[in-house]
């Protein structure tokens, strides 16, 4: 398993390359049409990473991160979440970029291959922008009473938090 | 707007700390410090970003999207009974979650969309249905097989194996779906 997941960033281009060829699709065309939707991300992510950045650092030089972080990580060290994980966890329900900029981060200044980077990745992977979604979805739908769907939406945001703490620790 | 509150409160705590603690110059050197770290971070990540975002599209190109989505039609009538008569409704489903499966996100909000006005048709009124609650839960839950922008973080940041935590997201994404889904069945019988 180990072995195959080592592989992937060869063979996972490569095979998706191999079927496209095979059905006669224009391969490198697709490749930086790609690349630049991968830049317009960026793009969309640089703005919210300048705004939120330096507000994240001035809260945690100040010391009212560490302050807070202690005030909770006795609550988040019993439920096994490394507490370091806090304002992404508060972040990713309502903003997407902003939840990316902040589990990058972590990830950069933790190291991508720490408890707390892998951590943060796995949290990142699975679970969404629920306000976001909730917003899109029934707004476009023309809904009004939107009932009990926000609801179990965070509780499975919770759930995943959760699971990704859990599992980092299992797997790792 | 939530964001837009959080973050002035963020400022306004350093600035109300920084008093309290006399760390004033150091809440100020931390300001310039997270502009540049934003920049730097932005470049750091960029490769990895571009690169699996180009392999996505390759991917979508080729008709995987396409085939995938057949696969699915089977699970997909169990959760969404409607969609065996509604050929629409079907193929909306299948390409939302095909897409969010594979992390093309660009492509599962419109399909999603497309989803939701066709299960409000069907339903009527301006009160969600059951089934709708359900398409949401299952769209904020995110099922990822390949969680490929977090892969990109990952690998443009220098993770050793930036695909080594794919067993822990797919457990964990399986985790807070199967939560979100029972969570929706649970609530909607309690209120009715």
């Amino acid at each position: 398993m180990r072995a195959l997941l080592q592989l992937l960033p060869a063979l996972l281009p490569g095979l998706v390359g191999a079927i496209a060829l095979r059905r006669g699709c224009d391969v490198f065309s697709a490749l930086t049409a790609g690349a630049r939707k991968g830049l317009a991300l960026l793009g969309r992510i640089l703005p919210s990473l300048v705004a939120l950045l330096p507000a994240v650092y001035m809260l945690r030089a100040s010391g009212a991160l560490d302050a807070l972080t202690e005030l909770v990580s006795p609550a988040l060290t019993w439920l096994g979440i490394p507490a370091e994980t806090l304002p992404l966890m508060l972040l990713r329900p309502f903003s997407g970029s902003g939840a990316l900029s902040l589990g990058g981060e972590l990830m950069e200044t933790y190291g991508p291959d720490t408890t707390v980077g892998r951590t943060a990745a796995v949290m990142l992977g699975s679970t969404e922008t629920t306000f976001y979604v909730l917003t899109v979805y029934f707004g476009a739908a023309g809904i009004k009473k939107t009932r009990h769907a926000a609801a179990a939406a965070l509780c499975a945001d919770m759930a995943g938090f959760l699971a990704a703490a859990w599992c980092v620790k299992a797997f790792f | 707007m939530a964001v837009g509150m959080v973050w002035t409160l963020t400022l306004l705590t350093a600035a109300a700390f920084a008093l309290l603690t006399g760390n004033g110059a150091a809440v100020a050197a931390a300001a310039a410090e997270g502009m540049s770290a934003a920049v730097r971070l932005t470049l750091t990540m960029g490769g990895g970003v571009m690169f699996y975002s180009a392999v996505m599209e390759v991917m979508d190109g080729a008709g995987l999207t396409a085939s995938l989505s057949r696969g699915l039609r089977p699970v997909l009538e169990a959760l969404f009974p409607s969609s065996r008569k509604d050929r629409a409704l079907s193929e909306a489903l299948s390409c939302n979650v095909c897409a969010n499966l594979l992390g093309l996100g660009n492509a599962a909000t419109p399909a999603g969309i497309r989803a939701a006005v066709r299960l409000r048709e069907l339903s009527g009124g301006e009160t969600a249905s059951d089934e709708l609650c359900r398409l949401v839960v299952l769209n904020t839950a995110s099922v990822q097989l390949l969680p490929a922008t977090v892969a990109a973080l990952r690998a443009g940041l220098g993770a050793a194996n930036p695909f080594d935590i794919l067993p822990a997201v797919w457990l964990t994404s399986a985790c807070s779906v199967a939560v979100g889904l029972l969570c929706e069945r649970w609530f909607a019988r309690r209120k009715g």
